[in-house]
């Protein structure tokens, strides 16, 4: 607050004491322009990425909602037809399957891939050696192409000398056909995805862990407490927000989910013979780009955009009232 | 202090307007290069799976015997991946190549609907071409009004490939004469492979999958989507019916591998491994099986004709030029050149894709293929096609065809009924396209 001893301008200073009054030589239009700058520089140092998101984020699904309205074929007139998409969406078995697919889906994939991730993450945070190493590793998956990994489970999961079955025929079992089942093709491609996101999580979890004091485990060990107790006690309490965190982000990516069943079925978004894995991303790229339904499509993108939002909301809410319980219970953390 | 906040606030505004415009500019500067750096003439072709024209050193061919002519090749693999893509850059005018392939089942579709995207030929270089081909091919890329929007590469004429070695081991005629006089109609192909059934290597079915004898039974037919005046009549065509249900019943009873075309790994691995014994053969059917059966399958396929000598067809393409097309002339030249006699000629010698354009006939009739045990596949292909009948094509040949191909698949693996899959798949396309 020196500046504002130093300046005979008193009201500017009450005016905004947080803030250090201009020096003198600023006066006139410059300490105009000076003022204008300070207050508006924030605003354009962020500017670049809501432009781009402007661009590329808003405008889309404004448009999308615009386009949903209307009956829209690729090089032709778009025709007015209200909420007609919706009815159409709302009232089409295989709408109603492509949800029920993406649900099963997601959680055949999400659900083991983050307890996964959490006893991965657990064990790397040990003194070990080659502890670089095993991280790194972790994150190899995430880093390979949704096209190389999917293609290469394709042939995993192959009917006739694929790896899956010869593995099945090692204790015995007969030949599974991966890809035409119902369940099986589903289990094939929540491996896929569990594969690739995985290390991903565990390397977010692990980081959750190391902000964890370590006093506290020492404390615990001192009571008595061992590593299972440790793990359940002091671990998972304090990895609450990391794990809502990633709850959110495989939610939306179970929700999206595309490439994977994609290219399992070769390509062609059916999604198997009876739709057995079609998910809501197949769905819409299907009305979209094999039937040249637009209108449809963008229906279709719109109520999953939707559904993530109160997923989202919901996992906001438990978290929300999570909070609350353990600041009600007398919590001192 | 002053002027470094101000000036990194502009660079931050500049930052974000150099983002917008390179986002712009990238794609239609990599895309469109119509002229090269010594002032030739750069034409980019674009086409999906194997049309043979790359194969057969065309493209090289002609830029040696073409001074200032560079031609970019590109093929996309999957078409069900190459045609949405291209719609939308038909769409947004920018972004296509100068010479597009379209395939059969599209260009119904393009006629119909998108006449104004695509140079009329007809008014081209490559105009005299035009009378050259198979009449209903060309008649199928041309408009009303005489517009002829795309010149014929290959046709698909059908033959029915199989293993000798599998056949022997069943007891099977192997020999294409003997099995000829036996094939009298789909019945006695149907009786061939329940005798297969009986005897056959353990893990071997007679045919790859339902869906592909389907297709090749539908390929006899003159009108099965749509009638000639452009309606969808698959619902109550009858012939389409009972191609269905025979392969359906096909399927039940263990006649097919079971083995999704072109979608399944497994199906590319059959042609080694001897999962199936029979596949239904149009023309480019050919190099399918040679890559994937490599040089250890040369000598253990042979190829007869449907049976009852029918002709048949089963896909085939087209080149056009989309209107967008800074280099329409050129490109008409390379059509004209690439779907010439000689050049269809050389590309049938070398991947099996058989030529559209009739003066080519006579250049491949004495062709044989050492693979396939030295099969006169030159002769067999030409009189499938000469004996074909003149196909009707629609807007929605190929919905309808992924529905119905679909809907049998779900037969063999899924345990639905062949009624109910019926049911499912003609309510798929009256959905869509009805």
């Amino acid at each position: 607050m020196t500046a504002t001893v130093s300046a005979p301008n008193p009201p500017a200073a009450s005016a905004d004491p947080g803030r250090p009054a201009p020096p003198p030589r600023h006066r006139g239009l410059r300490g105009l322009l000076f003022r204008w700058e300070a207050k508006s520089a924030p605003y354009v140092y962020i500017a670049p990425f809501f432009l781009v998101f402007a661009a590329f984020g808003l405008f889309p699904l404004l448009y999308t909602a615009w386009v949903s309205l209307f009956e829209f074929r690729l090089n032709s007139e778009m025709t007015w037809v209200g909420l007609d998409n919706f009815v159409w969406l709302f009232t089409n078995e295989a709408f109603y399957n492509a949800l029920f697919k993406t649900i099963t889906i997601g959680i055949l994939s999400t659900v083991p891939q983050l307890m996964l991730a959490l006893g991965l993450a657990h064990l790397l945070n040990y003194n070990m050696r080659g502890r670089t190493l095993f991280r790194v590793s972790m994150i190899m998956p995430y880093a390979t192409s949704v096209a190389a990994s999917t293609l290469v489970f394709a042939q995993l999961f192959g009917r006739d000398g694929g790896f899956a079955n010869w593995t099945l025929s090692l204790v015995g079992l007969d030949a599974i056909d991966w890809r035409n089942g119902d369940i099986s093709a589903q289990i094939a491609i929540a491996v896929i995805v569990t594969w690739r996101w995985t290390g991903y999580n565990a390397l977010i979890y692990l980081a959750g862990m190391q902000s964890i004091p370590q006093d506290r485990y020492e404390a615990a060990q001192i009571d008595g407490a061992n590593r299972w107790q440790q793990f359940v006690h002091i671990t998972l309490p304090g990895l609450r927000p990391t794990i809502l965190f990633t709850i959110v982000v495989s939610t939306i990516g179970a929700t999206q989910l595309f490439g994977e069943p994609l290219l399992f079925g070769g390509g062609t978004p059916n999604g198997g013979a009876v739709n057995q894995y079609q998910t809501l991303g197949l769905f819409m790229y299907q009305q979209g780009w094999e039937f040249g339904s637009l209108g449809r499509a963008a229906a279709v993108a719109w109520v999953t955009f939707l559904l993530i939002v109160v997923l989202v909301l919901i996992n906001a809410l438990i978290m929300r009232l999570r909070t609350r319980e353990r600041l009600s219970d007398g919590g001192s953390e | 202090m002053f002027t470094a906040r101000r000036s990194a606030g502009a660079t931050a505004v500049i930052m974000a307007g150099a983002l917008t415009l390179t986002a712009c500019s990238g794609s239609s500067e990599a895309s469109d290069p119509t002229t090269g750096a010594n002032g030739e003439t750069v034409l980019t072709v674009s086409l999906f799976g194997t049309f043979g024209l790359d194969e057969a050193g065309l493209f090289d061919q002609y830029e040696a015997e073409n001074e200032g002519i560079t031609i970019q090749y590109e093929s996309t693999q999957g078409e069900d991946k190459y045609w949405p893509a291209l719609q939308t850059k038909l769409n947004s005018g920018s972004g296509t190549a100068d010479i597009q392939g379209i395939e059969v089942a599209r260009i119904a579709d393009v006629v119909t609907n998108q006449a104004d995207l695509w140079t009329d030929l007809s008014q081209t270089v490559a105009a005299d071409r035009v009378g050259d081909y198979v009449d209903w091919k060309a008649d199928a890329a041309t408009t009303t009004d005489g517009k002829v929007l795309g010149l014929g590469t290959d046709i698909g004429p059908m033959g029915l490939c199989y293993r000798t070695d599998l056949y022997d081991a069943a007891g099977l005629p192997s020999d294409p004469e003997e099995l000829k006089q036996r094939l009298g109609s789909w019945d006695d192909v149907i009786a061939l492979a329940e005798e297969y059934k009986a005897n056959a290597p353990e893990g071997s079915a007679f045919f790859d999958s339902a869906g592909g004898l389907y297709n090749a039974i539908v390929s006899t037919e003159s009108e099965i989507y749509y009638n000639a005046a452009g309606e969808l009549v698959v619902e109550n065509n009858a012939a389409v019916k009972d191609a269905f249900m025979k392969s359906a019943a096909a399927g039940q009873s263990g006649l097919t591998a079971k083995l999704e075309q072109f979608k399944d790994p497994s199906w590319d691995a059959g042609f080694g491994s001897g999962t199936f014994a029979t596949i239904a053969c149009p023309s480019w059917m050919i190099g399918y099986i040679k890559g994937k059966a490599g040089d250890a399958g040369s000598g253990q396929w042979n190829i007869t004709e449907l049976p009852g000598g029918q002709g048949g067809n089963w896909g085939g393409a087209y080149l056009g030029i989309p209107e967008a097309s800074k280099n329409k002339e050129e490109a008409a030249k390379l059509i004209a050149w690439l779907t010439d006699a000689e050049q269809q000629a050389k590309v049938f010698e070398v991947g099996g894709n058989f030529p559209s354009n009739t003066e080519a006939f006579d250049d491949v009739a004495d062709s044989t293929d050492e693979y396939f045990n030295d099969a006169p596949t030159g002769e067999i292909f030409s009189a499938s096609a000469q004996s074909a009948p003149t196909q009707i094509l629609g807007v929605g040949d190929g919905v309808a065809k992924n529905a119905l191909t679909q809907a049998l698949l779900s037969v063999e693996v899924n345990g639905v009924s062949p009624e109910d899959a019926w049911a499912n798949g003609i309510s798929k396309i009256t959905n869509q396209l009805g």
